[in-house]
């Protein structure tokens, strides 16, 4: 690991100076930016340690009913917060499925929201990749992709975005707190990751300096609290990243779907909301033929980008299960297993 | 007919019971949940630097640039070793003069052979500073383009496969026997590159004063490693004191020392200080062994009423372009199945890639899950259940060979676990069952087999004057749970309780325990062990006997029982006498003796030795998902005499866990390009986490085998996997009816067609 | 650049001299403090050996900067047992051979510490597997950890029942 200089400020403001000089990055828990300094994925010149900024560690319930996560919380703090967990159940259980309870208490939602891809030749710092390095090439493009993306791809990046997380929040509309030199914005999830295009290396829309210091969830989002699941297809049990995965929340009233919101992970360089689809099931009755429509039309303009044609099918068939075990209702307590197909679902449902 | 076989070492002073087949805890469980059990990174000699490889990116070429001026204007960076400076050896790393002697990559020239090879060490005074140098390297190279799977260079025949086993073996018409069958199965199964991936990576701790060498490194071989060491460096082993007490698992890449730990004794050569050296995890992927990928033909011959009329099982293999480890895949068709017909033959090329090595079940387990994949699919092509027609075609004699068994109790294996498992109830076709949530479920079964191996071994027996006794071995407890299991033979064989005597092993300057491989550890070493006991109990014996002032005086005739520190007269145990009166009387501070292990070749040339078992598995497989999971593993194992049946059982369902691990998860991935492994690392290259373990059991038949060894021990370690892999994929199979012949099986392999 | 921090480990302050902010909160257990209970398996978080609690909480020590540490309470394996009395975690470990090798334990008991004390788990053993999924074991040892987590979660439920009896 290259050496840097270490910073820890005080104040967002000192934070924000300290990380505008060129090659600082900010670090929170650490999780995923020292594994990428071992590999030698990254090397910043200089660490600014937020970890002490005061007031980024806070779950605030706004008056409006939305809630507003501080960029510090911890993903296990979140996921375990009884009024969170219940409110916004396919988000608990998705940082519940990522991967393992060490991490999950010291990663933060701030840095999730940052996580880098896990395409094989992005860490290997020995292949071209647009990624890491602009301009190299991409060695993902002829090599082992079975598990890269089949949607948003571009020639210059076939990689796919690894957050669990990531996934329901694009789903239900979360914003983006961003402090930086220029003061306070706000920028939706889904426009805040940016699709790969020829400029892979720029995967968000933060500029130098800039810090994510909150996350908000519009009151909205609460009220699909009673259909709404993540599932997760990987290659073992737990502790895996998704082959493929899908968040689905329904408003059911009268029996038909009032409002759905649906989104992809495991599948693009960044968590794919699939807006048609949920055109398509809104004012339907929830059922096969429904989600299965819905399946197809948040595939439509899926292409493989190297040897993971199953990825398209398989995708479909998790929008699918997810649609169907959101429509039966939110288990009241997330499975033992979070997100896997294998969760029994016996049991109270929620709201039931 | 069987010939009579002498039982030379038949045990005939201990009463076994005592501690052998008792369930003691582990006696190194104490120091091991504490955190106090010292393993050879733990180490930290006055004055140590640290020592961090560099490794090649490419797969075939040279060096042509390494910047050690970087690294070494790197703060605290004390030296680097490249090829230009690194100690001389005595010996060249290429020389091979038997075939436990690899060639090892020690700088010896600028030559790249693959992905991961050392190509220079960095010594630095802190880890952050050796890790940053070796960084700073920034190696340029000439590349040519790597030889990466198994069609990408000329094949040939090996001269032998696994360790001396023949290429090929014939018995019978094999090609009559296809042709006279009324089923055929002509399949070919693939299986991946795999990596041990101990959970403690290979490190060494070395100082050197003057001409003497102290080292600290996991080995499963104290003497071998001893040994190699001596040669390359020109010195006398006894110079060379290697601690060894814990491994953090070895699986077969600890057996022989590897290239990076003789690297951490030139570096410290090098700078005069002593230096630890760590391999990094992905590091583990190149110079430290591996399990070679296989493909398999298989074709078997039956008749109309199941029985086999032929088996042909053809491996495809790879070894390195520079030395041979060739994985005897196809030897597992030799002692399964009775065949009048059976042909078992290999081939090889040489690719760019570290040398494969002994990976837990070598051969074993990659023949195990070809070959009870195809017993599977003949069994269905026959329309018998698969149990039935394994049973239809028991081998009662070892089929390659003629040999009788020396014990097989595999007939008692499969009924206990088929009615542990319920197996009665599959039904013959798949794609049957479901579970309440709709996800498909299917029963696969495995027969399990290892060959019950004997090396040899030595061990020292001490009874000192207070009456406790110490035994001494250079064994090495890798998990399989040494420590205890000898100490439960030693503390038999000299009668004592485990409290009065002291075991001692895991150092070189013990007696040569052997190695701790082809799960035959316990054997080979225990039957040392046990006769180093009796050998000293029959010197008190001598003792007492001929003592006119002991009780014992003139016993020789009736012979002696010790037990509990005294030898008791064998017919009258009212007479008998300590072993401290016995020391006492005749002046002595201490007695001791030596004890030997080797194969008996009477029974070796006679027999046919294994141990058998049987495995059955449930998976679970969503439908429409593809993702499976192994939801319940029963397997019952004979394997002659249990040391210790707690630590057995642990031993047992790490080989299945394995096995399960085989058939869905764990494969390297490699980029045909670079030759490099793409998924270097723990969170790709999958092994099985906590909860993808099912449910388990393993029951043990008693098997009392004479001849094996004095102790009727068969060994554990390794039987495991095989079985287990088959059962598991045989039960996707039956989950799913989708037959599977490239392991792992992955989620788009299971995947029906979409129904629109 | 030096770093002056201060830690409490296993209840004993440490303070510390930092010449290199790049140290892990692992190497500077292992390598500088020579509390070596806990282990380095992969570096990289992917397979928690190197678990310690960190202000009551399982985490990956391997993937924390020491650095950015200053102030925290740290136990390690070193510090879980009084003498010879053993945690109940770790004698249910060795009641149930819940260890072959024995590299991966400390992390294990650590992380089973953690799991007990978040209690989310319970004792369904499904919640447990998972809950231990972050702790790889190649032995293969999981059958006895699990049997030995619910274990030593029950009695130290009794002996707090005990206690506030």
């Amino acid at each position: 690991m290259k050496n840097f200089d270490y910073v820890r400020p005080s104040t967002v403001s000192e934070a924000i100076a300290a990380a505008t000089e060129p090659d600082a990055a900010y670090l929170a828990a650490g999780t995923n930016l020292l594994d990428l300094m071992k590999g030698g994925v990254v090397h910043p010149n200089r660490l600014v340690d937020v970890t002490r900024l005061p007031g980024l560690d806070r779950i605030e319930h706004l008056p409006d009913g939305g809630v507003r996560i501080g960029a510090l919380v911890r993903n296990a703090d979140l996921a375990h917060d009884p009024d969170f967990a219940r409110s916004y159940p396919s988000i608990a259980e998705a940082l519940l499925s990522g991967a393992s309870a060490q991490l999950r208490n010291a990663a933060t939602v701030g840095g999730n929201l940052l996580q880098r891809t896990r395409c094989s030749y992005f860490y290997d710092v020995a292949s071209a990749c647009n990624k890491r390095e602009p301009g190299s090439g991409c060695d993902a493009h002829d090599g082992e992709n079975r598990l890269h993306a089949v949607l948003g791809w571009s020639e210059a990046c076939i990689a796919t975005h690894p957050s669990d997380f990531c996934v329901p929040l694009v789903a239900l509309d979360a914003v983006v707190e961003i402090e930086g030199r220029t003061g306070r914005r706000e920028v939706a999830l889904e426009a805040f990751h940016l699709p790969p295009g020829d400029t892979p290396e720029r995967e968000n829309v933060l500029e130098p300096g800039d810090l994510i210091v909150a996350l908000r969830l519009p009151s909205e989002a609460r009220s699909f609290s009673a259909h709404a699941r993540y599932l997760k297809v990987r290659e073992r049990t737990s502790y895996a990243f998704a082959v493929v995965s899908a968040a689905a929340a329904l408003r059911i009233e009268g029996g038909a779907i009032w409002d759905a919101r649906l989104a992809l992970g495991g599948v693009a360089t960044k968590p794919w909301r699939a807006r048609a689809a949920e055109k398509i099931l809104a004012g339907c009755n929830p059922d096969l033929a429904t989600f299965r429509a819905a399946a197809e039309t948040a595939l439509a303009d899926a292409k493989p980008s190297g040897n993971n044609q199953f990825k398209i099918a398989l995708a479909r068939r998790i929008v699918v299960r997810a649609l169907t075990l959101a429509a039966a209702g939110t288990p009241r307590r997330i499975p033992a297993l979070p997100a896997s197909p294998f969760s029994s679902i016996s049991g109270a449902l929620h709201g039931a | 007919m069987v010939p009579e076989i002498s039982l030379t070492q038949s045990p005939s002073h201990s009463r076994h019971g005592s501690n052998i087949g008792q369930p003691l805890t582990r006696r190194d469980g104490i120091l091991k949940v504490k955190g106090e059990a010292r393993y050879a990174a733990d180490n930290h000699p006055p004055g140590m630097l640290y020592a961090v490889l560099a490794v090649s990116h490419i797969a075939r070429g040279r060096v042509s640039f390494l910047d050690v001026r970087a690294a070494k204007s790197h703060p605290g960076v004390v030296d680097v070793m490249t090829p230009a400076n690194k100690p001389p050896l005595a010996e060249d790393p290429d020389a091979k003069t038997n075939p436990f002697m690899f060639r090892l990559d020690l700088l010896q020239n600028d030559l790249v052979r693959y992905a991961n090879q050392p190509i220079a060490v960095v010594i630095a005074e802190t880890l952050e500073a050796a890790t940053e140098g070796a960084a700073l390297l920034s190696p340029r190279y000439e590349t040519q383009p790597p030889r990466v799977g198994l069609d990408s260079n000329e094949s040939f025949v090996p001269p032998a496969v696994g360790v001396g086993n023949p290429s090929e073996l014939r018995r019978g018409d094999v090609e009559a026997g296809l042709a006279a069958a009324s089923r055929q199965i002509d399949a070919t199964y693939e299986t991946p590159t795999q990596y041990h991936n101990a959970m403690e990576p290979h490190a060494i701790v070395a100082a050197w004063d003057g001409d003497a060498l102290s080292i600290d490194t996991p080995s499963q071989g104290l003497a071998m490693a001893q040994g190699r060491i001596a040669g390359l460096f020109g010195i006398s082993p006894e110079n060379i004191h290697i601690r060894s007490p814990f491994l953090g698992g070895g699986f077969g890449s600890k057996g022989l020392i590897a290239g990076p730990q003789i690297l951490g004794i030139m570096a410290a050569r090098l700078v005069g200080k002593p230096v630890k050296l760590v391999l990094r995890r992905e590091q583990m992927y190149g110079p430290v062994g591996h399990r070679a990928p296989t493909r398999q033909r298989i074709r078997i011959g039956a008749d109309n009423a199941g029985a086999l009329t032929a088996i042909d099982h053809h491996a495809k293999t790879v070894s390195s372009s520079f030395d041979d480890f060739f994985e005897p895949a196809a030897d597992a068709s030799h002692t399964l199945y009775a065949s009048p017909a059976i042909a078992t033959s290999h081939e090889a090329i040489r690719v760019d890639t570290g040398t494969p090595l002994f990976m837990r079940a070598p051969g074993e387990a990659t023949g195990s899950i070809a070959l009870e994949s195809a017993i599977d699919e003949a069994a269905w092509a026959c329309g018998m259940d698969p149990l039935a027609f394994r049973i239809r075609n028991y081998a009662e004699v070892e089929p390659i060979s003629g040999k009788p068994f020396s014990s097989k109790a595999l007939r008692e294996c499969y009924r206990q676990g088929a009615e542990r498992f319920g197996w009665s109830q599959r039904p013959l076709t798949p794609r049957q069952l479901r579970d309440e949530a709709g996800l498909l479920v299917g029963w696969g079964m495995g027969t399990a087999t290892f060959p019950a191996l004997m090396f040899q071994a030595e061990a020292r027996a001490v009874i000192r004057s207070d009456g406790s006794g110490v035994m001494e071995t250079g064994a090495h407890d890798m998990g399989q749970g040494a420590w205890t299991a000898f100490a439960q033979i030693a503390a038999d064989s000299l009668g004592l309780d485990l409290a009065q005597m002291e075991f001692k092993a895991g150092t070189s300057d013990l007696p040569d325990a052997g190695i701790a491989g082809g799960s035959a550890h316990t054997a080979t070493a225990g039957t040392a062990i046990h006769n180093a006991g009796t050998a000293v109990i029959a010197r008190l014996e001598e003792l007492a006997t001929n003592n006119e002032r002991s009780p014992l005086f003139g016993a020789g005739n009736a012979g002696v029982i010790a037990r509990n520190g005294r030898l008791f007269r064998r017919d009258d145990e009212t007479r008998s006498e300590s072993y401290a009166d016995i020391l006492g009387h005749a002046g002595l501070t201490q007695i001791e003796a030596r004890g030997k292990s080797t194969a008996d070749p009477a029974s070796q040339s006679t027999y046919a030795m294994h141990a058998h078992g049987a495995v059955f598995a449930e998976v679970k497989v969503d439908p429409d998902l593809g993702q499976i999971r192994v939801t319940r593993l029963i397997g019952a194992f004979a394997a002659g005499r249990i040391i210790n049946p707690r630590l057995v059982r642990s031993q047992i369902f790490g080989g299945m866990i394995w096995g399960m691990s085989f058939a869905l998860h764990e494969q390297a991935v490699m980029d045909r390009r670079s030759g490099r492994t793409l998924n270097a690392n723990l969170a790709e290259y999958h092994i099985p986490v906590n909860a993808d373990v099912p449910p388990m059991e393993a029951l043990m038949i008693d098997e009392h085998d004479p001849y094996v060894n004095a102790l009727g021990i068969k060994g554990v370690g390794e039987i495991g996997i095989t079985g287990s892999a088959g059962a598991v994929a045989n039960a996707v199979w039956h989950a799913t009816g989708i037959r599977v012949r490239r392991f792992p099986i992955r989620i788009e392999d299971v995947l029906t067609p979409d129904p629109h | 650049m030096s770093f002056s921090i201060s830690l409490t480990v296993n209840g004993v302050r440490r303070d510390v001299e930092l010449e290199d902010p790049r140290v892990t909160l692992l190497d500077l257990l292992r390598e500088r403090l020579y509390l070596t209970g806990t282990k380095k398996g992969c570096d990289r978080g992917q397979c928690g050996a190197c678990t310690v609690l960190v202000d009551g909480r399982r985490i990956n020590s391997c993937l924390a900067l020491a650095v950015s540490h200053d102030g925290a309470d740290v136990l390690t394996i070193e510090g879980v047992a009084r003498g010879d009395l053993l945690h109940p975690v770790q004698a249910a470990f060795i009641a149930h051979d819940g260890l072959q090798c024995g590299f991966c334990t400390p992390g294990q008991i650590m992380s089973a510490i953690g799991l007990i004390q978040e209690a989310q788990a319970g004792d369904d053993p499904e919640r447990i597997r998972e809950g231990m999924s972050g702790n790889l074991c190649r032995c293969g040892a999981y059958a006895g950890i699990t049997e030995a987590v619910l274990d030593a979660q029950k009695s130290l439920a009794e002996a707090s029942q005990r206690r506030s009896a």
